[in-house]
């Protein structure tokens, strides 16, 4: 009679022989010479972040999927976070790193506001600058221990004196800011298009908050017509001086598909 | 081997086909797929004259063929009081990988501002110098990728530059390029600022030509050199372009310029 509850239901090694664990690694009781090859790379995965800046504030976007590989798994995951009042950060890359990094922030959030001096309304903030060179460095120092956080994302909001601020920052440690910046395969198709709205800071100083959202939703329509890895329902949030306007659960307007008809060369027509 | 002939023997106490001590698999060797590094493109030149330095880089921001942003300098100053470096006296270039760039640009700064609060006064240039190597060879074995050129004025004020390979190895010299475009700008520097191939006219042909010297130049002539070096670079090196800043340092402190490169 086996007292043990653990090894209820298992086969006994006086009955069946002792299992083999042969073909297991060393670290597991076998005797497979080769070392556990433990290759990292992303399981469940959001795609593309997209922001802008204009006169006077940040308009930033992601769609609401979490892919695992080409199965579209989860459809009502939200990847963008509002940090405070003046900082959302938008993830791209691995869900399971975004949530790890999102209890992060909010343990940050807590640790920040806690004590006899919490800021007021109009109290002092951590501001999106302050947000972005903290994550940077934690992704920064995870890619050193060679343990990265497989994201690429976007801190977007205000910085210390209150002018719209937006970085980038990913696994690597690498960041970078510009007045529109787009994480994945929204660098290759929404950055142009954003571009074309603002080439420069300047531009970006002149941009109309209407604009700037228009912008993005056109650039959400064009990622859904080419990237695979995305949905039609998308997250999108405002950051001015009036605080965060974090809308979760938009729905993509005005799609036309006409063009689909002129593809020629791929798919299942015949002519 | 021997777990499996042990677990075999025949005993008359009940066996298991697991081992009841939970087995940890933390503290072995692991093996990662990851490759830590990147290449953000871009090029840095530093070139001296008697009584200045002159560094240089471009502002584009690369992975691969896109552009991560038109504005992402790579000179820093280094010292100095506060976040803004005011009153530094020396310019760290760094061109590579930009995260390591920074992290290396921000030691150095830390270093050399504790260095005045430990001894009241400035740190040299040739002993922030000696301090950028070991710092880089601190990481022999997991280098920081950059290839670094500091710049400032010497204890007698005349320009100086010291240039390092990503482990430290490091050497004084008037003018250096470093990054993408090195390859392209070296050849022109060795010929403007080295006057190597250059001949005195008037001497003789063949055997009797006699090499011009090389003399200290001007810093309007400097100016020039690096901002033709550039353009050229961003003719033909898809990883340059956007914008030139340039860091001249003299006794003065650091005087700061930005030009427009091609954007395309």
């Amino acid at each position: 009679m086996n007292h043990f509850p653990v090894g209820w239901g298992r086969p006994r090694d006086d009955v069946y022989g002792a299992y083999n664990p042969s073909y297991l690694p060393q670290s597991h009781g076998g005797t497979q010479a080769n070392p556990i090859t433990h290759t990292q790379s992303p399981i469940v995965t959001g795609t593309s972040v997209l922001a802008i800046k204009y006169k006077d504030g940040v308009v930033i976007a992601a769609d609401n999927l979490a892919s695992y590989g080409s199965l579209a798994r989860f459809t009502d995951v939200k990847r963008l976070k509002q940090f405070n009042r003046k900082a959302v950060v938008g993830f791209g890359g691995d869900v399971s790193d975004m949530q790890y990094l999102d209890r992060l922030l909010n343990s940050l959030d807590v640790e920040e506001n806690y004590g006899g001096d919490a800021p007021a309304e109009s109290g002092p903030h951590m501001s999106a600058k302050n947000l972005h060179a903290y994550l940077s460095k934690v992704m920064y120092k995870r890619r050193s221990d060679f343990n990265p956080l497989w994201n690429a994302m976007l801190v977007a909001g205000l910085d210390e004196s209150d002018k719209p601020f937006l970085a980038y920052a990913d696994l690597l440690g690498t960041t970078y800011s510009s007045p529109s910046l787009a994480t994945g395969f929204g660098a290759h198709l929404a950055q142009p298009i954003m571009r074309r709205a603002v080439p420069n800071e300047a531009a970006s100083r002149e941009l109309s908050k209407e604009q700037a959202v228009e912008c993005i939703k056109e650039c959400m329509k064009v990622l859904f017509y080419r990237d695979a890895r995305s949905m039609p329902v998308y997250s999108i949030a405002v950051i001015d001086g009036k605080g965060v306007d974090l809308k979760e659960d938009e729905k993509l307007e005005n799609q036309s598909w006409a063009f689909a008809e002129q593809i020629r060369g791929y798919g299942t027509q015949t002519v | 081997m021997a777990a499996m002939m042990q677990s075999a023997m025949p005993t008359s106490e009940p066996g298991y086909s697991f081992s009841q001590a939970p087995q940890s698999v933390a503290g072995g060797p692991r093996q990662h797929g990851f490759y830590p590094y990147t290449d953000n493109g871009g090029t840095t030149l530093g070139i001296t004259g008697s009584d200045f330095a002159v560094l240089a880089g471009d502002t584009r921001s690369t992975s691969g063929y896109n552009i991560n942003s038109r504005y992402a300098p790579k000179l820093f100053k280094i010292g100095g009081t506060g976040s803004a470096n005011e009153g530094a006296r020396i310019v760290l270039s760094v061109v590579g990988f930009a995260a390591d760039g920074n992290a290396l640009k921000e030691r150095l700064d830390t270093v050399v501002k504790m260095y005045k609060f430990q001894h009241n006064k400035e740190m040299s240039v040739h002993a922030c110098a000696q301090r950028l190597s070991h710092i880089l060879y601190n990481k022999r074995f997991f280098p920081y990728y950059v290839h670094a050129i500091l710049g400032g004025l010497d204890e007698n004020g005349v320009g100086a530059l010291y240039s390092y390979d990503p482990v430290g190895s490091y050497e004084r010299e008037t003018c250096r390029s470093a990054g993408a475009a090195s390859s392209l700008i070296t050849p022109f520097l060795d010929n403007q600022v080295n006057l190597k191939n250059q001949y005195d006219p008037t001497s003789g042909s063949g055997l009797e030509k006699v090499t011009k010297a090389p003399q200290p130049l001007s810093r309007q002539t400097v100016e020039e050199l690096v901002t033709d070096s550039f353009t050229s670079a961003a003719e033909r090196q898809i990883e340059v372009g956007d914008g030139l800043q340039m860091f001249i340092i003299t006794k003065d402190g650091i005087e700061e310029k930005y030009m427009e490169l091609k954007k395309d």
